[in-house]
């Protein structure tokens, strides 16, 4: 399943990465991109656990960037 | 923003008077720089120390926190102040190019149109282009975006597409064309039944393709992020190293001096400019790219394309116009050339072949179809109609046999299609007719010569066609009737003669091509225009139908590598170099704080020129 969210605020490339690198390494998570250009998050992941990966995936942006607003697209 | 550039002026304004207080007493001046730090950098050290809590204890926040602090402790108040009061200004400007990079970007995706005119029994009502169907009529108002694909059913207009195509002149249009969404509409009202559902029009294709090009990541993007990963670790354990070490060694060595060494190293550990101006390059190569009508699907293959060694091309619609054109008339006897035209075109009128069209366009008159009688079609020969009264046949040679008591010999012409006629029984002459090279492709061929890259041609068609077409633009390699399978072989042979750095392109327009497009390095579809398998099947688009647009990409390559290279060097090479120095204690804390958004900011700037894509060739 495809995952896209905008991520308000971004606005350190460097966090950008470190939260791609983050998603990417959440288990159940095949591809994992921060375009930080249009502030997107987009990571295909597997459909059982999605709730769970989802979860994860909202905590590690914010525990590197906490002032990031999290949208649903 | 503004509320940052207050804090700094401010900072600024406290930070020289506290230079210039007289050094006694001492603790007017420290307060004055300590008000100069605050005002500047609380917020910077408030992210610092929420960070620790969470665990990031190496960012960029954290990192100037203790660098600036590291640096008051050492007794250096004025560079403590400066390095918060530099890094502030260095984020303001570096958020300015990000601003400016992010508009430029979504200006050139300002394709997207905002709603639809749909029409309906009570009128016409504004509804989000994603609610209308296939099937409905849509109105487009002079002025507006065409929101969806579909077919003009009423009214004419010129159509601006340069947000598709790049090309600057506008497209006539009248009823029964096919329009395509991401157009502007420019003089008339236009009635519109829609084709395709929003998520399948060409503008969301478009959009799409653009926005994901982050996805596919080039070398030198996954380089850096690899490098960023690692890089911030080390330079904070060599400023570790370099705090406590020497002055456990070198004898009588001070500490003041080795933790402001040390501070320097933290100043340049953030790998920013970076991870930051490769991306941005990229995506303004992909932008500008796009802006001149080619789509690229990511990154790495804009990377591959700047090592093109092979530009491997279909004939029939890529080279050529892939519509037929009248070459040649030879009238035999007593007939005239225009008068064979013109029979032709009349007893072909009811077919739909590319051949009749093409005849039918070389007469250019309307044709009066209540002329034509008791048309029948002959399998595998041609047509016999009732033109004005006159028996007429129209088809191949052995056609002309059966229906004439010709004797001599048929001409021969291997360089097109022969299309004989015959009137009453006797044999009128030939109409050649062939394929019309592209206007642009014989500068689009010397362009790529010139680059030093080898031109290869494939054709389904005869040799005598293939290698005419050839010659005239000057294709260094040739292979004619070949299959579709055998052009995936011809690919793979060619994939194993280059070099290995090298890379090789294939250029078809989509029909037929999908395997050779998938098994090149690089698949570039032509006039992808409303061709969804070509969108598919490729990884570069050229929109228009140019082959110019070949050599235009490559060069729009080579220079985002270039400026990629350019960034990936200078901001290395400038933290290398003032680590060293740091570590020597020939530069001080100012040379670091350049070191790190000083180079973030050029880099940026750099990165920028990625857009500017001169339009020249269209």
């Amino acid at each position: 399943m495809k995952k896209i969210y905008l991520l308000d605020g971004l606005c350190c490339a460097n966090c950008a990465a470190k939260i791609e690198r983050g998603v990417a390494d959440i288990d159940g998570v095949s591809t994992a991109s921060v375009n930080f250009l249009t502030t997107k998050l987009i990571f295909e992941a597997e459909d059982e656990k999605i709730d769970d990966i989802v979860k994860k995936a909202k905590k590690v942006v914010k525990k590197i960037e906490p002032d990031v607003y999290i949208k649903e697209l | 923003m503004k509320n940052r550039i207050i804090r700094i002026i401010i900072s600024a304004v406290l930070f020289a008077v506290a230079i210039f207080l007289p050094e006694d007493p001492w603790q007017a001046e420290l307060i004055c720089f300590l008000a100069a730090y605050i005002v500047v950098g609380y917020k910077v050290i408030w992210k610092a120390i929420r960070g620790i809590f969470r665990g990031q204890m190496l960012d960029e926040n954290f990192l100037m926190a203790v660098a600036s602090i590291g640096a008051f402790f050492v007794g250096e108040y004025p560079e403590a102040v400066a390095v918060m009061l530099f890094y502030q200004v260095g984020e303001t400007f570096e958020d300015y190019a990000v601003g400016k990079s992010r508009r430029s970007i979504t200006e050139l995706m300002n394709i997207r149109p905002d709603s639809a005119n749909l029409k309906t029994e009570d009128g016409i009502r504004e509804v989000d282009p994603s609610e209308v169907n296939p099937g409905d009529l849509i109105v487009i108002m002079p002025g507006e975006k065409v929101p969806l694909d579909g077919r003009v059913v009423e009214g004419m207009s010129s159509l601006d597409t340069a947000a598709l195509t790049g090309e600057s002149l506008p497209r006539e249009i009248r009823t029964g064309d096919e329009i395509l969404s991401g157009c502007v509409n420019m003089s008339g009202v236009l009635t519109v039944e829609v084709t395709k559902h929003f998520g399948e029009s060409t503008v969301s294709k478009i959009l799409d393709l653009v926005e994901n090009s982050a996805s596919k990541k080039s070398r030198a993007e996954s380089f850096i992020s690899r490098f960023a990963a690692v890089y911030t670790p080390i330079v904070v354990g060599a400023a570790v190293l370099l705090a406590v070490v020497p002055p456990l060694v070198i004898a009588g060595s001070l500490w003041s001096d080795w933790i402001y060494r040390a501070l320097n190293f933290l100043v340049v550990s953030c790998p920013c400019a970076l991870v930051i101006s490769v991306p941005l390059s990229f995506f303004g190569g992909i932008g500008g790219a796009s802006k001149a009508g080619v789509l690229i699907k990511g990154s790495n293959y804009l990377e591959a394309v700047s090592k093109i060694e092979y530009v491997v091309m279909d004939k029939t619609g890529t080279l050529t116009e892939g519509v037929f054109h009248v070459e040649k008339i030879l009238a035999e006897g007593d007939f005239e050339e225009g008068q064979l035209l013109e029979y032709a075109a009349m007893a072909e009128s009811y077919s739909n072949h590319p051949i009749s069209q093409s005849l039918k366009s070389a007469y250019g008159k309307e044709i009066e179809i209540e002329q034509v009688t008791d048309v029948s079609e002959v399998a595998g020969k041609g047509v016999i109609a009732v033109v004005k009264g006159h028996k007429v046949a129209v088809g191949n040679s052995k056609l002309m046999t059966e229906e004439t008591d010709y004797k001599g010999a048929f001409e021969e012409y291997k360089s097109g299609t022969q299309v004989f006629v015959a009137i009453d029984g006797i044999y009128g002459g030939l109409i050649l007719l062939a394929d019309k090279i592209k206007d642009d492709a014989c500068r689009a061929i010397s362009k790529l010569k010139a680059a030093g890259i080898k031109t290869v041609m494939l054709t389904g068609d005869s040799k005598e066609v293939g290698e005419k077409v050839a010659s005239e633009l000057g294709i260094d390699k040739v292979y004619a009737e070949l299959l579709p399978a055998d052009k995936v072989q011809i690919v793979e042979q060619l994939l194993e003669n280059k070099s290995k750095k090298g890379s090789l392109a294939f250029v078809g327009d989509g029909i037929n091509d999908a395997p050779v497009l998938a098994r090149a390095d690089v698949g570039i579809a032509m006039g992808g225009l409303g061709s969804d398998a070509a969108i598919e099947a490729a990884d570069m688009v050229i929109m228009n139908d140019q082959p110019s647009k070949i050599s235009q990409i490559i060069s729009i390559s080579k220079k985002t590598m270039v400026i990629v290279k350019e960034n990936i060097a200078f901001a290395l090479g400038v933290k290398i170099l003032v680590l060293a120095l740091s570590a020597l204690g020939l530069v001080g804390l100012w040379a670091a704080v350049f070191a790190d958004v000083g180079v973030s900011m050029l880099a940026i700037i750099n990165a920028l020129r990625c857009l500017k894509i001169k339009n020249k060739l269209s």
